[in-house]
Order: C-alpha cells, then sequence, then structure tokens
C-alpha cells in the first residue's frame, strides 16, 4: 500500500519541452525520501505531481491522501505577511472550515512543536528566516499530514540554522510519521534526511539510481561523522556526478 | 541642526522669491492688475479669507466625495475581473478609452447630462472618472500580485473562489490598493477644479469658480490668493495621504 506513486509520469511545458521524465517514484506510508538532482531537473514539478496540483502530460498519479491530508513546504517561508504566525499556521484548517477558535487552538499547538510558543502573534516581518520556516512548518503540519512536501525547505537558511531545522522534521516525523518527499541539491542533507535518496539526472529528470540510507531516525549526534554516512555520501554524489556527466556527453 | 536647515531651505527659498516679487513690482512699476506684489495678494487673500475657506472645503468636499464613489467602484469591478478573467478582457479596452480622454473634453457631455440645475453632480461624476483609474489598476494589480506559492497552498486546501479573493487576493492588493488612493485623491482634486472650470460660472462656487468669478473681474490679487489656497490645501491633503499610506503599510506589514 502506498501513500502515493508517480507512473513514467512525463510533464511537457509549452515553449520549454519536456521538464520531467519519464520518471517513478513509490512512495510507502512513513517513508522519507529524498529527491536529489541538478537545478532544472525537474525536482519541484515532481513535487507539484505528488501534491496534485499539477496534472502529468503522460503517465499515472496515484494519491491516496485526501484533501488537507498533503502538505507543502515550499523553498521560502511563503507566509502571508498581514496575518500573525497563529493565522498563517491555522490557515489550512480555515480553509477546510474549521471553527475559527479550534483552528487557532490547534495552530497554536502546532507552533509549540516547531519551537514557536510565545510568537503567536507576532507577523513574518518581525521573524527571523528560520522562525519563518518554522511557521511554514507548523503550518504544513497543523492538519496532521499523510504525505508531506519539502521543496529545497532550507535553501535560505544558513548552514547552523539548517542543520537545526533538519533535526526539528526528523523530531516531528518520529511523532505523526507522515511519508516525507523532501527536495534538495545538498547531498549531505539529503542523506541525513532521508532513509532513501533518489538521485535524478539533469533536466528532462529520470531516475538515475537509488541509494538505501541505513542508521536511526531521528539521527544521532554525530551521525555525519560516521563511516556508513561519508559512504553514502560518496555513493550519491557519484551517481550524480555520473548522471551529469552522460548528459553533458 | 542638519534637518533644521533642511527644513528652512525651502521656506528660505519661497521668502527671497517672494521678496524679488515685492521689489520687482514697485521698482518696475508693473500694474496691479497684470502682477500684484505679494503685499496686495496677501492683503486681499486675507480679505477674502471666510470666502476663500469656504470655496477650497466645497471643492475638498467634491473630492472626498468623488474618492469615496471612485474607490468602492473601483475595487467592486477589480474584483468582478479578477474572479471572471474574460471580464476583464473586455473591460480592459473600454477603461484605457476612458482613461486617456481627457476631463475637460468629456466635461460639456456630462453638465448636460447632469441638467443645468445641478452641476454639482457633473462636477462629482467628472472628478469620479478621474480618480477611478490609479484606483482601479492598483487594485487589478494588486490582486494578481499574490505569491504564487500562497495561490498553490489554497489550491492544495481546495480554497473556493470567493475565500481566495477574500482571504489571498485582497489581502496581498493593500500595499497597491493604498498607492493607487493616494494617486487617486490627489487626482480627485484636480479633476474637481477642471470640473468646476468647464461648469464655468453657472457652477459650484469652488475654488476654480473663485478663480474664473475673479478673472472675470481682473481682480488679479484675488485670483492669485485663491490659487495660494489650493496649493496649500492640495500639499496638505497630499501630506495627509502620504501618512495614511505610510500607517496603513505599517499596519499590513507588522513593521
Amino acid at each position: 500500500m502506498s501513500v502515493a506513486a508517480l507512473k513514467a509520469v512525463e510533464v511537457d511545458y509549452r515553449g520549454r519541452g519536456r521538464a520531467l521524465g519519464p520518471f517513478s517514484l513509490t512512495l510507502a506510508p512513513g517513508e522519507i525520501v529524498a529527491l536529489v538532482g541538478p537545478s532544472g531537473c525537474g525536482k519541484s514539478t515532481a513535487m507539484r505531481l505528488l501534491a496534485g496540483l499539477e496534472a502529468p502530460s503522460r503517465g499515472e498519479v496515484i494519491r491516496t491522501p485526501g484533501r488537507g491530508e498533503t502538505a507543502v513546504v515550499f523553498q521560502a517561508p511563503t507566509l502571508a505577511p498581514w496575518l500573525s504566525a497563529r493565522a498563517n499556521a491555522s490557515l489550512p484548517l480555515e480553509l477546510a472550515g474549521v471553527d475559527r477558535k479550534l483552528a487557532s487552538r490547534r495552530a497554536d499547538e502546532a507552533l509549540a512543536r516547531v519551537g514557536l510558543a510565545g510568537s503567536e502573534t507576532a507577523r513574518p516581518a518581525q521573524l527571523s528566516g528560520g522562525m519563518a520556516m518554522r511557521v511554514s512548518l507548523a503550518r504544513a503540519l497543523v492538519t496532521e499530514p499523510r504525505l508531506l512536501l519539502l521543496d529545497e525547505p532550507f535553501a535560505a537558511l544558513d548552514e547552523i540554522t539548517r542543520r537545526a531545522l533538519a533535526d526539528d522534521v526528523l523530531q516531528l516525523w518520529s511523532q505523526a510519521r507522515p511519508a516525507i518527499v523532501f527536495v534538495t541539491h545538498n547531498v549531505e542533507e539529503a542523506v541525513y534526511m532521508a532513509s532513501r535518496v533518489v538521485v535524478m539526472t539533469p533536466g528532462p529528470g529520470r531516475m538515475a539510481g537509488e541509494v538505501e540510507v541505513t542508521g536511526p531516525v531521528p539521527r544521532p549526534p554525530g551521525f555525519r561523522t560516521t563511516v556508513e554516512f561519508r559512504a553514502t555520501a560518496e555513493r550519491v554524489s557519484q551517481l550524480l556526478a555520473t548522471a551529469g556527466a552522460q548528459w553533458v556527453a | 541642526m542638519g534637518r533644521l536647515i533642511d527644513r528652512a531651505a525651502p521656506l528660505t527659498l519661497v521668502a527671497l522669491l517672494l521678496m524679488a516679487w515685492e521689489i520687482a513690482c514697485r521698482a518696475l512699476h508693473v500694474p496691479a492688475y497684470f502682477l500684484p506684489p505679494p503685499s496686495r495678494v496677501a492683503t486681499a487673500l486675507l480679505a477674502d479669507l471666510p470666502t476663500l475657506a469656504q470655496a477650497a472645503w466645497r471643492t475638498l468636499a467634491v473630492a472626498l466625495a468623488a474618492l469615496v464613489i471612485a474607490s468602492l467602484t473601483a475595487q467592486l469591478l477589480a474584483v468582478l475581473i479578477g474572479l471572471h478573467p474574460l471580464l476583464e478582457r473586455a473591460v480592459r479596452p473600454l477603461a484605457s478609452i476612458i482613461q486617456v480622454t481627457p476631463v475637460v473634453a468629456i466635461a460639456p457631455l456630462v453638465l448636460i447630462w447632469a441638467g443645468i440645475d445641478h452641476p454639482e453632480r457633473a462636477i462629482v461624476a467628472l472628478a469620479v472618472l478621474v480618480a477611478f483609474f490609479p484606483i482601479f489598476s492598483g487594485a487589478v494589480t494588486g490582486l494578481r500580485a499574490a505569491d504564487p506559492d500562497l495561490e498553490r497552498l489554497f489550491d492544495l486546501y481546495g480554497a473556493s473562489r470567493w475565500r481566495r479573493v477574500t482571504r489571498l487576493r485582497l489581502p496581498s492588493a493593500v500595499p497597491f490598493l493604498l498607492e493607487g488612493h493616494k494617486v487617486g485623491a490627489g487626482l480627485a482634486i484636480i479633476g474637481a477644479v477642471v470640473a468646476e472650470f468647464g461648469a464655468g460660472s453657472g457652477g459650484v462656487r469652488g475654488l476654480a469658480w473663485q478663480i474664473l468669478d475673479a478673472g472675470n473681474k481682473l481682480q488679479t490679487d484675488r485670483m492669485i490668493a485663491a490659487l495660494a489656497v489650493l496649493g496649500v490645501m492640495g500639499v496638505a491633503f497630499h501630506g495627509l495621504l502620504e501618512a495614511v499610506e505610510r500607517v496603513g503599510l505599517r499596519w499590513w506589514r507588522g513593521r
């Protein structure tokens, strides 16, 4: 039983040609998959297909989560500047027709889970980049999604913040265990976050290879320095390099 | 200290220019009906102040009424257009045609439609016409300026069209609406004055009427006094609107 699957999907954009595919990916419940590939390989397109925001030109998308059971976190926090952190986090519930009071309470809980208790009334402009990203994460978690799609969520953050957030995401995952797809072009981040790393070729992206990551999740301290971690990261890098070289040739 | 000098600089320039004007008028014996010295203008201004203040208020009231009407219709139309893209394609060219046509050219027609007994209606209508476009195009642009990822989020959670307008597009448009209202309000005053000129002596006794009336009587000092009041009113109104925009933006951004 899969949460979502792409079956030989291809996406063509008018004027740009093929953006993705043929590409297949099956997501098991509770699985964390990282999609790694160079810029323009169609990672974000694959993400939008999984979210049901776009339809493929060819191939099939299978989605089992119902409305409100899929959540997306984008590259930027994409918060509404006119709303408080609480109102931003409760937006998905409000759009789903949940009573305003209940929505606010659940938003406060979600904010507390991402470490933002006390910042409920702050506006996005008053938050740091990392805090804004946490609000975005709280907004994604507030509906208790079965499928969580993270599209390069830490791309704009500094190294210390992104490491802290990576651990927090894994911690949050261990509570409700949604299936996660994590898009990144950072190899180490992919290996750290995921139990399975899918490497894509340069655009139009196809599957270049797959690498299993062993080890406990959330990651124990010092995981990045272990031999397995280094070896796995090296395998992913090599897959990326080979895929890129074939493309250039 | 530096700020004090910055503030004083324009005032000093005005004082110097007024002085040069006064001296030139006296030294060259310029006839007063042609160009009265500032001292005579000041005397006329003081003597006429109650009349001029009342006239200024009439013009301002027309501009404010026009602004309110223009604001409501422009935003309503922009939202309707936002809901139905086909409507926009239909409305746009028409809107552009009305926009590029000068008010003075439309004024006589509108005055006929309003009827000889109600020139004030025509003047409000003409001011509305001028104030409408900056607000309308601000609203149309603003309604489209929502973050595309936020739009995707609304797609994801299956938001209705109406929800999307009220919870995403209109709030996103606020900075554009503030800017549009600022420009529109300034134009409403200009529109009101131009329309008063168009209405002529039978029109509303606003500031433009005062200028026309004094001009007909060759009372140049009264003309300039009315112009000065118009200028001061414009500057004050503009300053007020800038402040409103600033406060509005701070409220919207939360900072």
